[in-house]
């Protein structure tokens, strides 16, 4: 079996521009939620109380909020979490009380209104941890991207970097976009499955890139243009292939992985299409717009040997 | 004819037998079993073992397997019932004599245990149990050396007669004594260079009076504060012990956090009794010469003195210095002494010499004990103390008694009834932390929840292998294969490097193995499109194979540093669960090239290489 019996030669570069508006929209439109509505983060961000509880038959979600509400806990946010018996609770930090009694509260007021509900989990976060968490979240994101374009340039010309570093941004706002668009939770999982997506979508495009490099001194007759393409092309099995496998075992995480692991499998699930998509119309074909020639990729060594070749 | 050198199937054999030992431990699973220590702190010997296994035999329920492992014993058990029932017996039998704790223990043979194989160890989220942070007020154990240090010049004045107006105590790093003539200041100086020659002095006068400053240096500061720290982190593991739990963690994060881990543990509120009071005690001289009453009427307190309450409401004036505090009490228990109900006493070596000296100058005279407890509190909840911010300070004092000898490190509060000898024991040892403790996290996860996430797990890890397996045999037909048992080589190598490092597993850390696997098949997908291409252009087979391997090999670098940054760059930043992802996203990042450059080669080399002639590849 294969997907590609032939070589292909779909003109990626030539319709890029047309991507570029794609890209732009989706961006342009992720950035207006963020700004709008911003992320709905989890307490590991924020800090507060999230509670669930398993329910012996399905949950009547009104009762449980208007029990909390009788206890003073109008304000919880009450979902069902997986399946219609299985509930969760969660509450933020209000002014300086102590978050941890909230908790015992909490089990409190519901266990008193319905006998048999189990406490699978309690978590109450600081808020002052939360905010931790959150600098050392961007921080581990910045930190990712500065790393990574000092390995890119190293390793290729900066026009390849730039295109790289754009891709790698691209793919991560986008993915923030659909959480602020959804109003799904964000929390610490999902963070680092959008580190993971970054190194992933670099991981496509240092695949190209190679190969760009490798076209380049071997098709110096062609045009930029023809020579990313035949680059993306050659690379496109495999970066097809390798987008399957990960999206089958994310998939099966997304399935089978349970609730606590949603926001995790979800980032990474449109990490992998995005980072995909991004490495072939958004990293090369930035490069080329960069005006990225031939001479751009010679290795220096070559123009010093034949200096002291010369008599 | 395909050359590959022999050195490196040797290796792979080699590295992938070591994996597949390592990697054993995994596959028999857990049972529960109990944990017994002694309760006088001493090891299992062979005889007190046996009169254990003597204890269950008699009750019809013995062990499966039974053995020593530290200072404990433990034993497993087949079902959740025996080992509940053993429980019963062993305490029925000799209650006294051993702390029980339950617990589940992997099934593992002997001779494993006895080489040191271990399975992985499972986070709190797979195993259920209690996730504590505390953050320690490092400040608060400033403020109390800085108080400590005013004590002890105050004490110095008066013993050189150089008269003061005061002392001024910034609360950060310094102490300014106030004199009433400056001329003073270079006798008190020199006294206190005496004493500390790394003190930094400064002297000010002011008209007549004058001034020293002292300040602390700041790795004095640290030292203090790595000090409160370190006895805090004692406590805890001590108080955790006397929870009998099994395979607990305390330990320090950061600057000024410590993280007490509790598997197994399921009600947060048993253990937060326990663990969770902030509070410290100071032992100080009652004010016998003036009235409490008097004093709490005008509003009016003597110099010197301090006006408390008891828990009662009772007004109390007690002497301002501090005899002993918290940080000095090494351990209190509650007992009969000449048939009354006391409390004994254990203090340090400084707290000692303090003792000695304050019972010896005041026999006779009462003395109390004040408890001190911290909490944070709501703005309209009440706070029967001084309120700063959301922090509430009560102090009450729980004991007064009259010092009827002199005594040092170790003595005796009597005239209690016996609950209370019990309840002033518990809160003596619960004072003895010598920072207060904040809760900033704290996490629980049931054992449903916890055997549900291992479920969920290795649920989306078996039907990911499976998916990917078949789709590359599909795909890549008999080199698929091969893709295939290196990537279950991979899955191996990387349990094994998990279950050696015993880097605790958790949900997030399950789904990187995953997510490994579909990353993993990335390098062969490189090589075999790469081989593909070869022979599409008319290349040998052979040639092909060594040409789609060489050629692969800096894109396959190139892209594994890109990941192996973020996993490093999570690592560092990560705590806990995410902690774990990063651990295996980048061990699997590793992993996954050893077995697809070397291993896959040696294995295509094995299968196809020795063949005079191929005609064709399957792939």
């Amino acid at each position: 079996m294969e997907f590609f019996d032939k070589k292909t030669s779909y003109p990626f570069m030539g319709t890029r521009k047309r991507w570029y508006a794609v890209s732009a929209i989706l961006i342009l439109g992720s950035l207006a939620s963020l700004a709008v509505q911003g992320l709905n983060f989890g307490i590991d961000f924020t800090g507060g109380v999230v509670m669930e509880f398993a329910f012996p038959k399905a949950a009547d979600l009104e009762k449980v909020r208007s029990d909390l509400a009788g206890s003073g806990f109008g304000d919880a946010a009450v979902q069902s979490f997986g399946t219609s018996r299985d509930v969760l609770v969660r509450l933020l930090p209000k002014g300086s009380e102590d978050v941890n009694k909230v908790g015992q509260k909490v089990l409190a007021a519901i266990q008193q209104q319905n006998p048999g509900v189990e406490l699978r989990r309690t978590e109450v976060v600081g808020p002052q941890v939360g905010q931790e968490l959150a600098e050392k979240g961007a921080l581990a994101i910045l930190f990712t991207f500065l790393l990574i374009l000092g390995y890119v340039a190293m390793r290729f010309q900066w026009k390849l970097g730039v295109g790289a570093i754009v891709a790698a941004l691209h793919d991560p706002i986008i993915i923030l976009g659909f959480f602020s668009f959804t109003r799904m939770t964000f929390d610490l999982p999902s963070l680092a499955a959008i580190l993971a997506v970054i190194g992933y979508s670099l991981n496509d495009t240092v695949v190209v890139f190679d190969r760009l490099r490798e076209r380049f001194l071997s098709m110096r007759k062609s045009t930029p243009g023809q020579v990313i393409d035949a680059a993306v092309n050659e690379t496109l099995s495999r970066t097809i292939m390798t987008s399957f496998t990960t999206m089958l075992t994310v998939l099966a995480l997304l399935f089978f992985g349970g609730e606590i692991l949603r926001g995790f499998s979800v980032a990474l699930t449109i990490g992998i299409v995005v980072g995909t998509y991004s490495s072939i119309y958004i990293a090369s074909a930035l490069a080329l717009d960069l005006k990225l020639a031939a001479l751009d990729l010679m290795p220096v060594q070559h123009e010093k040997d034949a200096v002291d070749d010369m008599p | 004819m395909h050359s590959y050198p022999a050195w490196k199937i040797w290796l792979v054999t080699i590295v992938m037998l070591v994996a597949l030992v390592l990697a054993l431990p995994n596959v028999f699973g857990e049972a529960p079993a109990l944990q017994l220590s002694r309760n006088d702190r001493s090891a299992f010997t062979a005889e007190s073992q046996a009169a254990v296994a003597a204890i269950v035999a008699a009750k019809g329920i013995p062990a499966d397997a039974a053995y020593r492992e530290g200072d404990r014993l433990v034993l497993r058990f087949a079902t959740v019932d025996k080992q509940l029932k053993a429980r019963d017996a062993i305490r029925e039998a000799a209650s006294r004599d051993y702390l029980i704790a339950l617990s589940q223990v992997p099934r593992t043979p002997a001779w494993m245990r006895a080489v040191g194989l271990k399975p992985m160890s499972l986070g709190l989220d797979l195993r259920g149990g209690v996730y504590f942070m505390y953050e320690v007020d490092v400040k608060g154990a400033v403020k109390q050396l800085l108080e400590s240090m005013e004590r002890d010049y105050r004490t110095m004045l008066r013993d050189e007669r150089i008269p003061f107006s005061g002392m001024q105590n910034d609360g950060t790093d310094t102490v300014k004594i106030l004199l009433r003539t400056g001329a003073d200041a270079p006798r008190v100086e020199s006294l206190l260079r005496k004493r500390d020659p790394n003190l930094v002095l400064e002297t000010d006068t002011l008209g007549e009076a004058g001034s020293v400053s002292v300040t602390v240096r700041p790795e004095a500061i640290k030292e203090r504060q790595d000090f409160a720290i370190q006895q805090n982190i004692t406590t805890l593991r001590n108080r955790v012990d006397e929870l009998g739990v099994t395979e607990p963690i305390v330990a320090r994060q950061g600057l000024d956090r410590i993280v007490v881990q509790l598997p197994g543990v399921q009600d947060p509120n048993e253990a937060l009794r326990v663990l969770g009071a902030t509070a410290t005690l100071e032992f100080r001289l009652v004010d016998d010469q003036n009235s409490p009453a008097d004093a709490e009427r005008t509003k009016r307190v003597p110099l010197g003195s301090k006006l408390y309450h008891t828990r009662e409401g009772e007004p109390v004036l007690l002497k301002r210095d501090i005899i002993v505090s918290g940080e000095q009490l090494v351990d209190a228990s509650s007992g009969f002494s000449e048939g009354e109900p006391a409390v004994y006493v254990k203090l340090d070596a400084r707290g000692a010499s303090e003792m000695l000296r304050t019972t010896r100058e005041n026999l006779g005279r009462p003395m109390s004990v004040v408890f001190i407890e911290k909490k944070r509190v709501a703005e309209a909840e009440p706070c029967n103390g001084v309120r700063s911010g959301t922090e509430c300070t009560e102090e009450r004092v729980i004991s007064v008694a009259t010092i009827r000898g002199v005594f040092s490190s170790n003595f005796q509060i009597t005239g209690l009834l016996a609950g209370e000898a019990r309840e002033l024991a518990l809160l003596l040892r619960a004072g003895s932390l010598a920072a207060p403790l904040y809760i900033v996290e704290q996490r629980t996860v049931g054992p449903s929840l916890g055997q549900d996430n291992i479920d969920r797990g290795m649920r989306a890890l078996a039907i990911g292998l499976l998916v990917v397996f078949v789709f590359m045999v599909l795909y890549y037909k008999k080199f698929g294969l091969i893709a295939d048992a290196v990537l279950l080589a991979n899955v191996v190598l990387l349990t094994a490097l998990l279950s050696m490092l015993q880097a605790s597993l958790s949900l997030p850390g399950i789904a990187g193995i995953v997510l490994t696997v579909g990353m993993a098949v990335d390098a062969n997908i490189l090589i075999f499109e790469r081989i593909r291409e070869e022979l599409r252009n008319g290349v040998s087979p052979f040639a092909a194979i060594n040409a789609g391997f060489e050629k692969a090999f800096s894109s396959i670098a190139d892209s594994n540093v890109t990941t192996l940054i973020a996993g490093v760059v999570l690592f560092t930043f990560g705590t806990g669960p995410v902690r774990g992802f990063a651990v295996v996203l980048s061990l699997g990042i590793m992993t996954s090239m050893f077995t697809a450059l070397v291993g896959s080669r040696s294995l295509i080399h094995l299968i196809w290489g020795r063949r005079r002639k191929l005609e064709s590849l399957s792939i």
